[in-house]
């Protein structure tokens, strides 16, 4: 076994963040308690469309304890819009609905009370008087010449719609020995985090700032606030330092801390509003994509595929975020780990009368992967040859790298026949397919699943510009400062949110890693929005590389003032010394040396000892772009989106009773290649949770909606998450092709999991229903779902 | 969710919480574990004016074992029923429905008389009651005491006999002397512990030769209350009870009912797996009574 | 309706080994009670209807869904919440230390519920196995780890020789 080049990169070790949540010392939004603070409960329209005619919140004020009722109009008046991430200014938001509403569920009054059980007293007093509209549901009538429309002054109800071209895709098509045509369904799910979002707002007249402490992870969160509420930029001060209960995506409640930050300056008080479980599933607007892919494959007899064409269309709701870029992003991994030649891609966000959707682990990645894997099983299973090789056909050999994909995008690194076999292994798969087929025999149905996929890490929002040309942001940046104080701790300052990544073990682990100091003696802070350095928060899978890079790089400056302050001081040039623990020393002199202690006192206290024109102190910041990022798209849409790019390769063995329909996961097994895995509990932790997630999209998770625009998945019963027992026991088996673009070959990784395990499901689903004749294209598969299947196998329609 | 304000008072005893009830009419609700009652009132969808808690009543938690019936006081908590020593040898159809009710949190505050009386129609315990004819005592203040048997106790979902003013006090299980008895309880849902889509039980006791000597089943989920067949289980007395009676008997009994749609399972589907479980029930439960020399309840 | 404050109730409850003597709303739930009353906001709120589990607290040793309570139904009687398990100051139990030894939590939303749920179940079953640990948490929903770390955890807390 080859000894690590690493000291403490990619070795067990306790998560700091740790001890504070066994102990019940986390420090969550709603556990903030504010000297007078008042408390908020929301009024919702029941109708998915309708006009508001009137609002009497006169009883409501009337009652005890009331501080004030709010509504959407004084909102309008006095907040700006939040506006969509593509180019269409007519698609307006605010945190409350005026004139109309949208969906069942959108917010149109609010109520300020002593405490949360008197605003809803109140809430129930209020009076709106609706006029229900007509309402277009399914996205399909949506996009009809007459449909309804969600948002008038937009003058359709699709919100975005390009069609890109990579590469003769006519041509390859022509000269194709097959193409097979496929639909499949992604239902609308989200992650689901088990804390609601919460954000508590204080507004300070004398200082003119606005504290706020929120449950957030979402880029450029501060800004958008200031304004929304018209206030500077640094007028709005982020409490990064709240521990988040989960987001993977969605905790990006602008709409929430805009509401509250107006009350909090309205009313000179502290406000909080913390969503209940009813106001966060059917309000919050934090469900997902929800879209259908129609696909055609165009391959050889040898299984060779050349060409795809793919349509997305995808239903965001009734407003709209960033939820149409969710589009974009898989863009740069639009062939998965195939070598297909050219692409098409006809990407559509139409708008409907529900929830608004929100980003989600993947930014729709995980949907696309599906889209693609289902296909891979279709042509092996037209060609009649094994999924397993026409995987490794088609699959970009490890000698191929760095590896440019039609759509502009360079895979960093990879190796995915050996992850995929690794996983293979691992899962034993001779002994797999013996048991499968002694399911078979015992009556049950049984199928084995294999994908392979693309996780693209670094969180590079190219996709910002490429889906609305006005918007030229080609910066993507995060930061850290690290400082060595006076008695020689190290401190280290992170300018977002954590959600439970263990960002504070990455940071301490990589400035330990460069400066030779015991990780666990670092203490790394999260910095407010005013007193951080500039960051784009924890998306598409980027703090690893981002983070990790950021802190890297002010941990090396650090490191080099040292070597600098120690040749000055022992008379040699710098290439003369060695550093070691933090102590440096002439090389082969073992007496000439400096110790740490020493060298940390001459920087704070001995300034006559500092080179000329040093500054005094220790402290260093690194403010880092996006490796490979920093470009517009072309003009046919081509564009480098994430730098990295990690891969995973999920197998299992699924049965499914024949009675009953319901699917069992029998075993789970999944190959993972981040590149140098820089905290490898955390890696692994957040792949077995993304395989959760997956399990639950896969199989239980929906936001059903009622033909009239009712959601019926309201609650946590009826909105299915998959317990322990539910999900099996897994098995992961990692394999490191490095990153050349980072600093110790780290890629990301918090989206592992996720983007293959839909995926491997359903192939192992149909895998088991084909012995019928049956198949299913569309999630969740239900035990009434596969039953349909199987029944429409029998007497096809 | 924060619940409606109401007024509370914590029962004396049976007579007390009897006379607050007739005090409040309609405006009172008893709680006991609350585990059904407390997120409905979460959510607002029940607003008692007034709570009379009666899970502190020792005189409704009595479980007392006859050779002929098992009594138990409705204040009975899930959780010390499931571990009573001789729940499997007395009401073994009882003991095998008791896994699948909720989770172990919610049994530890749960009431068997609580879960009656919510009468959700895909309720273990409401199943096991109806298939075993079990026996109900409701009291009030005003009229005393009055029994029920089972098929009068469950009147629709969510909906029982039980008026504003009485109280549920004791439920009688009939307990099946002799050999040859077997039980089995099946049920689906997509979760552990969520509500069954459908779900199906049975009793049944055999001759010595397999011939069916007695037999009792049901399905629940499936309609307004769980559904019985005292005529289709007649018909299958006397003999054997092969695969084939099994599945034309569960298609039969399925097919009577009267499923809802939801966004789980459509009234085909359920259908569909009522008459699967219902005919795995059948036949698993026969073969245990065939295997089943011993007498199972001794007293 | 008359204004709540006229209907409260007196209610002596014994958490973490304090006495607890309070004034409260009957509606008020056990676990608003436990964060807003008492300050030990260790317990979180996630579903307020029986479903996540996160509310899990110790009643008279037991496990159960402290959301599904009102206070009042508590009175007399013994709770224990993530911050009572430790014995003491600076020391964790065998099962705390599990999970950060295993890596059994990452946001920690769910981690109170999930450990009262783990020490409920090796106090009644000193060494589970890995079915029977999957079963006691089964009603304790985590978005984030999949669960596999805290099974791991369990067992490696129940398994460890000598300590």
């Amino acid at each position: 076994m080859s000894k690590s080049p690493f000291r403490f990169i990619g070795k067990h070790r306790r998560a700091l963040e740790h001890k504070r949540f066994v102990l019940g010392q986390g420090h969550f939004a709603a556990d903030i308690q504010l000297q007078g603070m008042l408390h908020i409960a929301l009024v919702a329209s029941p109708y998915a469309s309708a006009k508001i005619k009137s609002i009497d919140v006169s009883q409501a004020l009337a009652m005890p304890g009331v501080h004030a009722v709010l509504t959407g109009e004084e909102l309008r008046q006095n907040t700006e819009a939040m506006l969509p991430g593509v180019d269409a200014p007519q698609v307006t938001r605010y945190p409350m609905a005026f004139d109309v509403t949208r969906y069942a569920g959108e917010w149109v009054a609010a109520v300020v009370a002593d405490t949360r059980a008197l605003a809803e007293d109140a809430a129930e007093l209020v009076m709106v008087d609706y006029e229900p509209l007509p309402a277009v549901i399914d996205p399909q009538e949506a996009l009809l010449p007459n449909a309804t429309l969600v948002h008038p002054a937009h003058g359709s109800n699709v919100i975005f719609h390009r069609h890109f071209v990579w590469g003769p895709v006519d041509q390859d098509f022509a000269q194709c020995d097959h193409q097979l045509s496929y639909r499949v369904s992604w239902a609308r799910n989200a992650t689901v985090p088990i804390e609601t979002f919460a954000v508590a707002c204080q507004w300070n007249d004398s200082t003119g700032i606005l504290d706020v402490w929120a449950s957030i992870q979402m880029p450029k969160f501060p800004d958008q606030m200031a304004k929304a509420l018209r206030l500077s930029g640094n007028a709005v001060r982020v409490h990064f330092d709240v521990d988040v209960g989960g987001s993977y995506g969605v905790k990006r409640g602008l709409k929430h801390s805009v509401l509250v930050g107006y009350l909090a300056k309205k009313l000179g008080r502290p406000v909080r509003l913390v969503e209940d479980r009813l106001e966060n599933m059917r309000g919050g607007d934090m469900q997902g994509p929800d879209r259908i892919f129609d696909v055609t494959l165009g391959f050889q007899n040898n299984g060779e595929i050349k060409s795809m064409r793919m349509k997305a269309v995808d239903d965001i709701g009734a407003y709209s975020g960033r939820s149409p870029l969710q589009l974009g992003k898989p863009v740069g991994a639009i062939v998965g780990p195939y070598k297909i030649n050219s692409v098409s891609y006809d990407a559509m966000a139409v708008m409907t009368h529900k929830t608004p959707q929100e980003a989600v682990r993947g930014f729709g990645q995980a949907p696309t992967n599906y889209a693609i894997e289902t296909g891979i099983d279709k042509v092996a299973r037209f060609l009649k040859l094994d999924r397993i090789a026409l995987r490794r056909l088609n699959m970009i050999g490890k000698d191929e790298f760095p590896y440019l994909i039609p759509s502009g995008t360079s895979y960093d690194s990879g190796d995915y026949d050996t992850v995929m076999t690794k996983a293979l292994n691992a899962a034993s798969y001779e002994e797999l397919l013996k048991e499968r087929d002694a399911l078979r025999e015992s009556g049950q149905l049984a199928g084995i699943g294999i994908s392979t996929c693309l996780e693209p890490s670094g969180g590079n929002s190219s996709f910002e510009p490429l889906f609305n040309p006005k918007n030229e942001t080609t910066t993507w940046m995060d930061s850290c400062l690290v400082r060595v104080d006076l008695s020689g701790s190290v401190t280290a300052l992170m300018g977002t949110s954590t959600s439970g990544q263990a960002h504070e073990t990455m940071v301490s682990t990589v400035v330990g890693e460069i400066l030779h100091r015991e990780p666990d003696s670092i203490r790394v802070l999260h910095a407010d929005s005013l007193n951080a350095l500039p960051s784009n928060s924890p998306v598409g899978s980027r703090m690893a590389i981002m983070l990790g890079g950021a802190a890297a790089g002010a941990a090396k400056k650090i490191k080099n003032k040292l070597l600098q302050i120690a040749a000055h001081n022992l008379g040699v040039a710098l290439e003369q010394l060695d550093y070691e623990g933090g102590h440096v020393q002439v090389k082969n002199e073992p007496e000439k040396k400096l110790s740490w202690d020493a060298l940390v006192e001459i920087a704070h206290r001995k300034f006559h000892k500092l080179p000329q024109g040093m500054e005094p102190g220790l402290q260093e910041k690194f403010v880092w772009e996006v490796p490979t990022g920093g470009m517009l798209p072309t003009e046919d849409g081509r564009v480098q989106m994430y730098p990295c790019h990690s891969f995973e390769s999920h197998v299992v063995l699924v049965s499914i009773d024949p009675g009953t329909c319901k699917v069992t996961v029998r075993k789970y097994v999944c190959g993972h290649d981040c590149g140098v895995m820089i905290s490898p509990d955390v890696v692994h932790g957040m792949t077995y949770g993304g395989i959760a997630h997956g399990l639950g999209a896969a199989l239980m998770e929906k936001f059903a909606f009622s033909p009239e625009g009712q959601l019926l998945a309201g609650t946590l019963m009826d909105y299915l998450l998959p317990s322990s027992a539910e999900v099996p026991a897994i098995t992961i088996v990692d394999h490191c092709t490095p990153s050349p673009l980072t600093e110790f070959g780290q890629k990301g990784s918090g989206e592992a999991g996720y983007l293959g395990s839909p995926a491997v499901i359903a192939s192992a689903v149909n895998d088991a229903l084909s012995t019928q004749g049956a198949k299913i294209d569309h999630l969740p598969m239900t035990p009434q779902a596969i039953w349909t299947a199987l029944n429409d196998a029998k007497s096809p329609a | 969710m924060k619940a409606a304000p109401f007024d509370y008072v914590l029962a004396q005893n049976l007579a007390h919480a009897l006379d607050k009830l007739s005090e409040s009419g309609g405006d009172a609700k008893l709680i006991a574990g609350g585990q059904s009652l407390v997120p409905m009132m979460a959510m607002r969808l029940a607003r008692p004016a007034l709570l009379i808690d009666i899970n502190r009543l020792d005189e409704l938690k009595d479980i007392e074992i006859q050779a002929t019936h098992v009594k138990l006081g409705a204040g009975v908590r899930q959780r010390d029923l499931e571990f009573h020593p001789q729940l499997h040898s007395h009401l073994p159809l009882v003991g095998k429905g008791m896994q699948w009710v909720g989770h172990e949190q919610t049994r530890n505050r749960g009431s068997v008389g609580g879960s009656l009386v919510h009468a959700d129609p895909s309720a273990e315990l409401a199943l096991a009651a109806l298939v075993l004819e079990a026996g109900f005592t409701l009291e009030s203040k005003s009229d005393g005491r009055r029994h029920l048997k089972a098929n009068e106790f469950f009147l629709g979902p969510m909906f029982t006999a039980v008026s504003d003013t009485e109280a549920l006090t004791q439920i009688d299980w009939p307990v099946w002397q002799g050999s040859h008895v077997g039980t089995s309880f099946e049920e689906t849902a997509i979760r552990k512990g969520d509500f069954a889509m459908a779900s199906a039980a049975c009793q049944i006791q055999t001759h010595e030769d397999g011939r069916v000597r007695r037999i009792s089943f049901g399905i629940g989920g499936v309609d307004g209350t769980p559904l019985v067949f005292p005529e289709l289980a007649k018909s299958l007395e006397g003999q054997v009870l092969s695969p084939e009676s099994a599945l034309h008997v569960a298609h039969v009994a399925a097919q009577s009912s009267q499923p809802g749609s939801d966004m789980h399972a459509t009234a085909a589907y359920r259908k569909h797996l009522a008459e699967v479980l219902l005919s795995r029930a059948l036949q698993s439960a026969y073969a245990e009574a065939c295997a089943n020399t011993h007498s199972s309840n001794i007293t | 309706m008359t204004a709540s404050n006229t209907l409260l109730k007196s209610i002596q409850i014994q958490v973490n080994g304090t006495h607890q003597h309070r004034l409260v709303e009957p509606r008020t739930s056990l676990v608003d009670f436990i964060r807003d009353e008492l300050g030990l906001t260790g317990t979180h709120v996630g579903c307020e209807h029986g479903v996540c589990g996160a509310c899990t607290v110790l009643l008279n040793d037991e496990p159960v869904r402290s959301c599904c309570m009102f206070a009042v139904q508590a009175d007399e009687m013994r709770v224990t919440t993530v911050e009572g398990l430790a014995p003491e100051r600076g020391v964790m139990t065998k099962i705390q230390d599990a999970f950060c030894e295993k890596h059994a939590l990452q946001c920690g939303y769910c981690t109170p519920g999930m450990l009262i749920a783990c020490h409920a179940l090796v106090a009644d079953n000193p060494h589970p196995t890995e079915d029977q640990v999957r079963d006691a948490i089964s009603s304790n929903i985590c978005r984030c780890t999949g669960y596999q770390q805290i099974v791991d955890a369990v067992m490696y807390a129940t398994q460890a020789e000598g300590k």
